[in-house]
């Protein structure tokens, strides 16, 4: 046997592949279903917080900054296990699929508060004395004036954090989530076989690669209009 | 202890200029006794100042006069440390007054235009009317578009700011205040950011304006336009009122040595 037999026969085995590529792509379903969980709630979340904090309601806004700081310094593996473990010692039993979401919806939502709130700050002051001038309330020109252009201003940092906080739903295997890498790691220990994983890995780059591209597309449909 | 309100003893304009405000009625904007200071830097030291209907009164000033503090205290977007401001005889300074309300009947117009670039000219326009005014789209746009008509940039109602020049940009700006059908309008040096050649379409949009009655409060170094168009020039300095008059007297027999330095810096 040469080198690029053995090398396909461990990494691009038919059999193995054929056997096992219908259960990766029940994982690939839970994996999709996690990531637009993951982002619309996280995104709709930090973005909220940021919101409230331009109102700097002093004791709020600290609460804020505290929550922030904590999700974006601790990795989110800690406290997924401490919480799928920790928590029904307390009598609070949660799924593996919800605890992923919970933890790394949070993770994202501490992430894009800062990502939108620095778009806020950033934004023109001369924006919000136009809007107010005009007799637009502070919620109206947050709404309508401030935020729509903070997202715009924001939207690079803001996918590349979605990106690399949805990959991170691999971590969901260690709590048992049937998604792409877990059921691989399962088809490899049966088969003795490393092909499930080169697969999983082909999966999460046509799972990813629209996500990347789409957020190129934003960035420069954005950007355009802007001029 | 009487409770006499004395008011500072600035002539009435419309006495003067006969025609533009009848003897003793009301002025549309009144600024009495205003004092702002930043810090320990008193910027306006007690400003009195009246607009009539339909008058433009240009203020003019070295940059640090005050006089743009001033301005931006005639809508609240600065607020004063004491004195008054009255909108056709209603005080708005002071606490309990809905600012949002008050607003909508200042317009105001910036240095740096402060267009939405999120939005087109129409939806700039149309923002206010329909947030703040509650019109429905239609109405709202058929407002917008009279008011892009009237700057003369109806055929722009679809362009973003980006698309635009700064004079475009400066008269959607405009377009945006008029359209909200204000009691006055301010105007925080309208042209200091503008290319020369760009000057002269927004000064006429102005000039237009004054035609069609609206009230003016007009922060320039604009000279030339003050002296045909103003109806009055008033003269600050170290956040005081130096000198105040028709543009005739004042630019041709200054009667301050304060404001006959500044006019001999700027007429060079």
């Amino acid at each position: 046997m040469t080198n690029l037999d053995r090398f396909i026969e461990t990494f691009l085995n038919g059999s193995v592949l054929a056997k096992y590529t219908p259960s990766i792509l029940q994982g690939v379903w839970v994996t999709i279903e996690l990531s637009v969980l993951i982002v619309v709630a996280g995104t709709l979340w930090g973005a909220l917080l940021a919101c409230i904090r331009a109102y700097r309601i002093w004791p709020v806004s600290f609460l804020i900054v505290i929550y922030a700081d904590i999700f974006r310094a601790v990795p989110p593996l800690v406290l997924i296990l401490l919480v799928f473990f920790g928590l029904p010692s307390v009598g609070i039993t949660l799924s593996s699929f919800a605890v992923l979401f919970v933890i790394l919806g949070l993770t994202l939502g501490a992430f894009a508060e800062e990502i939108i709130w620095a778009g806020i700050t950033a934004t023109d002051k001369g924006q919000w004395e136009a809007a107010r001038s005009t007799g637009l309330g502070f919620t109206q020109t947050l709404g309508y004036v401030v935020l729509p252009q903070a997202v715009r201003m924001v939207i690079p940092p803001l996918t590349n954090r979605a990106i690399a906080i949805t990959k991170m739903t691999a971590l969901g295997t260690v709590i048992g989530v049937p998604d792409i890498l877990n059921q691989a790691t399962t088809a490899q220990s049966f088969s003795g076989n490393a092909s499930p994983l080169t697969l999983a890995a082909l999966a999460y780059v046509v799972l990813f690669l629209p996500f990347v591209i789409l957020s190129r597309w934003l960035e420069s449909r954005f950007a355009w209009k802007k001029g | 202890m009487s409770l006499t309100i004395t008011r500072p003893a600035v002539r009435n304009p419309g006495q003067d200029r006969g025609g533009a405000a009848a003897i003793g009625a009301r002025p549309t904007l009144e600024v009495v006794g205003l004092k702002k200071s930043f810090g320990t830097v008193e910027v306006l030291k007690s400003v009195s100042l009246q607009v009539a209907k339909s008058e433009m009164v240009f203020v003019l000033g070295r940059s640090g006069s005050g006089k743009s503090t001033m301005l931006r205290c005639c809508n609240r977007l600065e607020e004063p440390n004491s004195g008054d401001i009255l909108l056709e005889g209603e005080k708005i300074t002071g606490r309990g007054v809905n600012l949002d309300r008050l607003r909508r009947r200042i317009g105001m117009v910036f240095q740096s235009f402060n267009l939405y670039p999120h939005l087109d000219a129409r939806g700039n326009v149309t923002l206010a009317l329909r947030k703040v005014l509650k019109l429905s789209r239609d109405e709202a746009d058929a407002r917008a578009i009279t008011a892009l008509t009237r700057v003369g940039l109806a055929d722009k109602a679809a362009n973003y700011p980006s698309q635009l020049s700064g004079g475009q940009q400066q008269r959607v700006a405009i377009a945006r205040a008029i359209a909200l059908e204000p009691a006055v309008m301010l105007f925080d040096e309208p042209t200091s950011a503008l290319d020369p050649e760009l000057v002269g379409d927004v000064l006429g949009v102005m000039r237009e304006l004054k035609q069609d009655g609206m009230t003016m409060l007009v922060v320039s170094h604009e000279m030339a336009f003050a002296r045909e168009a103003a109806d009055r020039v008033v003269f600050m300095a170290d956040g005081e009122i130096v000198e105040e008059g028709p543009p005739e007297e004042l630019f041709g027999n200054p009667q301050h040595e304060r404001t006959r330095a500044f006019l001999a810096r700027y007429s060079q």
